[in-house]
């Protein structure tokens, strides 16, 4: 059993060990650093977080300002909030002039759990990948949000990075190569290819693992950039397969399901069945019992491989 | 307190800064008349008396920022920076056009002057708290100042942000308030009145001025006090007249977004004695 990890605690971590190699990092939260772990970076460099209260357009039109100041700031907040109360800021304040925020919104997707629909994410990817100079990064586990929070110290521009509330399986257990943009292949396969991100790679590896006692031989491909897409590999994918499914903690409209049909529509027309939620809000329920009621567990990936495979034939 | 001749010298320059905010405007047949007028007696005192700023290093780290929150000034911002030598005057004829770095709203891309991008109301005090903090981090000096519009004040980010400054004692931040009293639809009193606005300020936490916008002497004296204030923002509420310098613009809302004619121009640049 791999160490489970939630992506938050890494990112908290992360946080304090660059916050000691960069002077110029600051953070700052919207009274969530409790739950988003920034409370780390807080308690270790007091003079550099900036707490925003429950005001997340101030929060991120601060960060903007802070980056036009000269230093790497990291706004965290739930991703409903980052991606949606403060997106026109985000727009405007950072994205239009191409300041160098690091968005890092914790909570995506319906894991969140209890709280409810209104606190679930369900089209932060769509909205953040619309946004012309965003870079947009969702880690499957706990050593790829290491690595990729400190990909986007390294990077100049706007990150939005989409972590989870709950506890994930590692994937990378060999540790994480990580760069932005670069897809990344779990597992070898011929007869079809899941294209995920977030934690729906592990429930992909997973639902492989199923396929193969059936004979068939699923390709599991991991994008944790969901912006700028790693489109050779997208292609390599779909014209080795033939067969894609694509699986997100998130809508299937304009998310990486839409990304990947938008490569494949003109580079390599292939049927892809998307996984995620069918255009639908979330609601309030433990993360085990959320997961199965929208359809992201292995057992309905094997039924959208299979699904898939018979428009293959056809 | 500024000498007699000082005051003048900023007088003059501020009619001639109307005069190319007209000029830009009427090329570009596109642009806001009315609130680039009244507010450019207080960019003025910015530009050419209280910010330290080198046009001739517009990176430099230590020079004072200004954010221009109401980004639909912009032409007189633009003004300034073409006086001030930033670029030539010649580009403020290119205003608006495809191509030209002066945009529409202020773009720190394109533009070499402009400290940040803003255009959507209600976000720039917020970048002005974040400028203003990034100093307090590194050490540095500098100060910051944001000049917004009456009207923008009914946004709630400037709200949001206003509690921050007071919350974090950003106290290398000024702001000012271009109380011109009117805004697209009409005047503020009746779209979304926001008095009393000076209450509300200081409320926030703020250290609050109020000042006829049009009077150089005292805009300096108070961007001077708010230099000396300690541990909390200070806000200058700028009594200002929406259009001011043309008798025929003034007080009207009608020329919020509206630019000059070809006669309305020439008859404006006759009363600045410019024609």
């Amino acid at each position: 059993m791999s160490e489970m990890i939630a992506t938050r605690d890494a990112y908290g971590k992360a946080l304090v060990e660059l916050g000691k190699e960069y002077k110029n990092i600051a953070v700052l939260d919207a009274d969530l650093s409790g739950s988003t772990k920034t409370a780390l970076f807080a308690k270790e460099f007091p003079e550099r977080f900036f707490s925003a209260g429950i005001a997340e357009a101030n929060m991120l039109g601060m960060a903007a300002g802070l980056a036009a100041g000269g230093m790497i700031p990291f706004a965290s907040t739930f991703a409903v909030f980052a991606a949606g109360r403060a997106f026109e800021q985000i727009r405007q304040s950072v994205a239009y002039p191409r300041l160098n925020v690091k968005i890092v919104a914790t909570h995506s997707g319906i894991t969140v759990g209890e709280d409810g629909g209104s606190h679930q994410a369900i089209e932060d990817i769509a909205i953040m990948r619309a946004l012309p100079n965003m870079t947009v990064l969702c880690p499957a586990d706990g050593p790829e949000t290491t690595a990729a929070i400190r990909a986007a110290v390294q990077f100049d521009g706007p990150v939005y990075v989409r972590l989870g509330r709950s506890k994930v399986p590692t994937v990378f257990t060999g540790g994480c190569d990580f760069a932005i943009g670069r897809a990344a292949q779990l597992r070898q396969g011929k007869d079809l290819c899941f294209v995920t991100t977030g934690l729906m790679s592990a429930q992909a590896l997973e639902a492989a693992a199923i396929l193969a006692e059936e004979g068939i031989d699923a390709r599991v491909l991991h994008l944790g950039t969901i912006k700028p897409l790693d489109v050779n590999a997208l292609l390599k994918a779909a014209r080795e397969t033939g067969a894609i499914v694509t699986a997100e903690e998130h809508s299937v409209l304009g998310g990486l399901g839409g990304a990947v049909c938008e490569v494949l529509a003109e580079g390599c027309p292939t049927p892809v069945e998307r996984v995620g939620l069918r255009d639908v809000f979330g609601q309030s329920g433990n993360a085990e019992d959320l997961l199965v009621h929208y359809g992201l567990t292995p057992a309905h990936l094997v039924e959208a491989a299979e699904r898939v495979l018979k428009r293959k034939r056809a | 307190m500024l000498t007699q001749q000082t005051v003048s010298e900023l007088e003059n320059a501020a009619k001639h800064l109307r005069v190319e905010i007209l000029k830009m405007l009427n090329i570009a047949q596109s642009g806001h008349t009315g609130g680039s007028l009244s507010s450019i007696d207080v960019l003025t005192a910015l530009y050419f008396h209280k910010m330290r700023h080198d046009p001739g290093n517009p990176a430099w780290e230590d020079r004072d920022r200004f954010v221009l929150s109401k980004g639909h000034a912009a032409p007189a911002l633009y003004a300034c920076l073409a006086q001030a030598g930033y670029f030539p005057m010649e580009d403020l004829k290119t205003l608006r056009r495809l191509g030209s770095h002066l945009q529409g709203h202020p773009d720190m891309k394109k533009t070499p002057g402009v400290d940040v991008c803003t255009g959507s109301l209600g976000q720039g005090l917020s970048l002005a708290n974040g400028l203003a903090l990034a100093a307090r981090v590194a050490g540095k000096s500098y100060r910051v100042y944001a000049l917004m519009g009456d009207g923008e004040v009914q946004e709630g980010q400037i709200w949001e942000a206003a509690m921050a400054a007071s919350h974090h004692r950003i106290d290398n931040l000024c702001a000012i308030v271009d109380c011109n009293g009117l805004q697209i639809d009409g005047e503020v009193k009746k779209v979304m009145n926001v008095d009393p606005l000076g209450p509300k300020f200081l409320a926030f936490g703020w250290h609050v001025l109020e000042v006829d916008g049009h009077d150089i002497q005292a805009i300096t004296r108070a961007l001077d006090e708010a230099e000396t204030v300690k541990g909390q923002p200070t806000a200058i509420l700028a009594r200002t007249v929406k259009g001011k310098g043309v008798p025929f613009f003034e007080h009207k809302a009608s020329y919020h977004g509206v630019p000059p004619s070809d006669d309305e121009l020439s008859r404006a640049l006759e009363h600045l004695g410019h024609a």
